[in-house]
C-alpha cells in the first residue's frame, strides 16, 4: 500500500491527529472547540465537493445545516420521535429538498447561481425565525440528548469521538467519490461544461447529485450539533454562517479535501484566539481574510504543498 | 386606485430607488472587473454614519454630505488599490471572499470609529407628510426619488457622452480590446470602485432619515442591492434601476397584502422564480460559452 496518497496516508494522518489531539485538550472548553472544528469540517468537506470539484458555488449551505439541526430538534422535542428516526427522516427530507430545488438552481451559472443559493438560504432562515410556534423563533429551542439502544450520548468527551469518527467517515467518502467515475465527471464539468457534455456526461444530473450529497453532509452535521449542544438557535442558519463555510473551503484550498478540513480548523480557531483583541476582533479577522486570499489565492494547503514541492 | 395601494406603491418606490442606487454600484464594478463587490453595502453604511457624525459635530448638511461621499469614495479607492488590485487574476470565488473580508473589516472599523448604536439623521426638509392620490408621502421620500432620478440621468450622460464613460463601457465589453485602443483599464478599475462607493454613500445618506443608520445597516441593503442587480441582469444599468424598483415594490406589496414577517422572503422567492425562467435576469446579456 502506498502511504503517500491522500486516500491512505492522508486519512491515516487525520486519524492519528484525532486520536492524539485529546492529550492537548486541557479542559471542556477546548473539547468544545475541537468538536466545533469537526462539525464545520464535515460540512466543508461536502461543500468542497460542490465548490472545489464541481465548480458550483453555494452561498446557502447554512440553510441545509439549519434544516438538519431544526429537523432533528423539532421531531424529537415536539413530536417525541426517537433521535435515530428523527435523524434519518430529517436527512431524507433535506436530500429530497436539495433534489427538488437543485434542478432549477443548478441550471444557473456563476453569479446568478450565487444569488439563487443565497436566496434559498435566506428564505430558509426567515422561515426558521418566523415560525416560532415550531422553532422557538429567534430564542431557539432545546433538544433532548441523543439516545440509542437505551444508551444516552452526552458530554464533550463522548461527542468528541462521535464527531471525530463522523469526520473520518466523511473524508473517506469524499476521497473515494472524487476518484470514482462520478468524481471524474465532476472535474470534467469544472474544466468545461460543454466539453464534458460532448463526452457524454449528463451535466445537470452530475451537478444535482453532488448538490444533494453536500446537502446531506451539512444536514447530518446540523443534526449532530443539535443533539450535542442540546440547543438550536437561528444564528447557525443565517447568511453569515453560509459565508463562513464558503470562506473555510476557499481558505483551506479549493479542490483539496484535507484543505477543507484545515480551512475549517483555522477559521474556527481564529475567532477563539482573536477574542483577546476584544473590539479589534472584526478588523483583524477581516484583514486576515483579505491577506490570505491576496497572498495565497489558491488557498492555504495547496500553496503550502506547492512551496514544499518546490524546495525538493 | 385605492389609497392603500397607492401608499404601498409610494413606499415601495422609495425603498426601490435606494436598492437601485446600490445595484448600480454592483453593476459598475462588475462591468469593470467581473468582481461582485460584497462590501458594497458598507459604502451605504459609511455614507449614512459619516454624515450623521459630521452633522452632530456641527457641520451644515450641505457640507457634511459631500465630505461623507468623498470619504466613502476614498474607502472604495483604497479597497481597489490594496485588496482587489493585488489579487488580479485570482478566481471569482477568491475575489468574492476578499470583498467579504473587506466588508467585515469595514464593519469592524465602523464600530471603532463610531459605535454600535442606532443613529438618526434629520430629514433634509421637514417631516410634514404631503397628501398625494389619497396617500401620504414624506418629503424625504421625494428627496430619495428626485436624487435617484438625477443620478440615473447623470450616469446616462456620463456613459453615453463623455470619453471616460465610453472608456469604461468599452472595458466592460472587452478589456483587452479597450486596452489596445489606449484605454487605461487600471484607471477604469480604480474609477469604478470610487464611483460605486460614492453611489452607495449617497443611497445611505438619502435613506438615513427614514430608516435610521448603524454600523451593520449595510448587510441587508447590500444583499438587496445585489439581488436587484441580478434581477435586472448583471452589468446592465437600466436593469439595475428596474430591478431595484421592482424589488422595492414587490417587497412593499408583499408586506402589505401577504405578510410583513415574510417581507424579505417574498422578495427572494420572486427573484428565484424570475431566475428559473430567465437565467440571465430581465435585461441580462445572453451568454455564449466557448470550449
Amino acid at each position: 500500500m502506498d502511504w503517500r496518497t491522500p486516500r491512505t496516508g492522508g486519512l491515516a494522518l487525520l486519524a492519528a491527529v484525532i486520536l492524539v489531539l485529546p492529550l492537548a485538550l486541557v479542559n471542556n472548553y477546548w473539547y468544545e472547540v475541537a468538536i466545533l472544528i469537526g462539525i464545520n469540517a464535515i460540512v466543508c468537506v461536502g461543500l468542497n465537493l460542490l465548490i472545489g470539484y464541481a465548480g458550483q458555488i453555494s452561498l446557502g449551505h447554512a440553510g441545509f445545516f439549519g434544516l438538519g439541526a431544526y429537523g432533528s430538534a423539532i421531531l424529537t422535542a415536539r413530536y417525541g420521535w426517537p433521535p435515530v428516526a428523527a435523524l434519518a427522516a430529517t436527512t431524507a427530507g433535506v436530500a429530497l429538498l436539495a433534489l427538488v430545488v437543485g434542478r432549477p438552481i443548478l441550471k444557473l451559472k456563476g453569479h446568478y447561481l450565487a444569488m439563487a443559493t443565497l436566496g434559498m438560504g435566506i428564505i430558509i432562515s426567515i422561515v426558521v425565525v418566523t415560525e416560532d410556534g415550531l422553532t422557538g423563533g429567534p430564542d431557539g429551542m432545546s433538544v433532548p440528548a441523543f439516545t440509542l439502544f437505551g444508551l444516552t450520548f452526552a458530554g464533550e468527551r463522548v461527542w468528541y469521538w462521535i464527531v471525530g469518527a463522523a469526520l473520518l467517515g466523511a473524508v473517506w467518502l469524499a476521497l473515494n467519490l472524487i476518484e470514482s467515475p462520478a468524481g471524474r465527471a465532476l472535474r470534467a464539468l469544472h474544466g468545461s461544461e460543454v466539453g464534458a457534455q460532448v463526452s457524454g456526461i449528463d451535466a445537470t444530473r452530475a451537478k444535482v447529485g453532488i448538490f444533494v450529497i453536500s446537502a446531506i453532509f451539512a444536514s447530518v452535521a446540523g443534526s449532530m450539533t443539535a443533539h450535542y449542544s442540546g440547543f438550536v438557535t437561528p444564528g447557525k442558519v443565517g447568511f453569515f454562517h453560509s459565508i463562513e463555510l464558503v470562506t473555510m473551503v476557499v481558505f483551506g484550498g479549493m479542490a483539496s479535501t484535507f484543505g477543507a478540513v484545515v480551512g475549517a480548523a483555522a477559521l474556527t480557531l481564529l475567532p477563539q484566539l482573536l477574542t483577546v483583541l476584544k473590539e479589534y476582533e472584526m478588523v483583524v479577522f477581516g484583514a486576515v481574510m483579505i491577506a490570505t486570499m491576496v497572498f495565497m489565492p489558491r488557498g492555504f494547503l495547496p500553496s503550502l504543498v506547492f512551496e514544499l514541492k518546490k524546495k525538493k | 386606485m385605492s389609497a392603500q395601494l397607492a401608499q404601498y406603491l409610494l413606499g415601495g418606490l422609495t425603498v426601490g430607488a435606494i436598492y437601485a442606487l446600490v445595484a448600480l454600484g454592483f453593476s459598475i464594478i462588475y462591468n469593470a472587473s467581473q468582481v461582485i463587490n460584497f462590501a458594497q453595502g458598507e459604502f451605504v453604511m459609511i455614507g449614512g454614519m459619516a454624515t450623521v457624525s459630521l452633522a452632530n459635530a456641527g457641520l451644515p448638511l450641505l457640507l457634511a454630505v459631500p465630505v461623507a461621499v468623498l470619504a466613502a469614495a476614498g474607502v472604495g479607492l483604497a479597497l481597489e488599490k490594496f485588496a482587489v488590485e493585488p489579487a488580479r487574476g485570482a478566481s471569482v470565488v477568491t475575489l468574492i471572499i476578499i470583498t467579504i473580508g473587506a466588508s467585515i473589516l469595514l464593519r469592524g472599523l465602523a464600530t471603532l470609529v463610531w459605535d454600535k448604536n442606532l443613529h438618526a439623521l434629520k430629514p433634509f426638509s421637514g417631516e410634514q407628510p404631503i397628501e398625494f392620490a389619497g396617500a401620504t408621502i414624506l418629503p424625504q421620500s421625494l428627496w430619495v426619488l428626485g436624487v435617484t432620478l438625477a443620478i440615473v440621468l447623470l450616469l446616462g450622460w456620463f456613459f453615453g457622452r463623455t470619453l471616460t464613460g465610453k472608456a469604461m463601457l468599452a472595458t466592460s465589453h472587452n478589456p483587452l480590446a479597450a486596452q489596445l485602443c489606449g484605454v487605461n483599464t487600471r484607471f477604469v478599475l480604480l474609477l469604478s470602485f470610487g464611483l460605486s462607493a460614492a453611489l452607495g454613500a449617497i443611497a445611505g445618506i438619502l435613506i438615513a432619515p427614514i430608516t435610521l443608520t448603524s454600523w451593520d445597516v449595510g448587510v441587508m441593503l447590500g444583499l438587496k442591492g445585489f439581488a436587484a442587480a441580478i434581477l435586472g441582469g448583471l452589468g446592465s444599468g437600466a436593469g439595475a434601476v428596474v430591478g431595484g424598483l421592482v424589488l422595492g415594490i414587490v417587497e412593499s406589496l408583499g408586506a402589505g397584502y401577504v405578510s410583513s414577517a415574510y417581507k424579505d422572503a417574498i422578495a427572494f422567492v420572486i427573484i428565484l422564480a424570475v431566475l428559473f425562467f430567465m437565467p440571465s435576469g430581465l435585461f441580462g446579456r445572453k451568454s455564449a460559452e466557448r470550449v
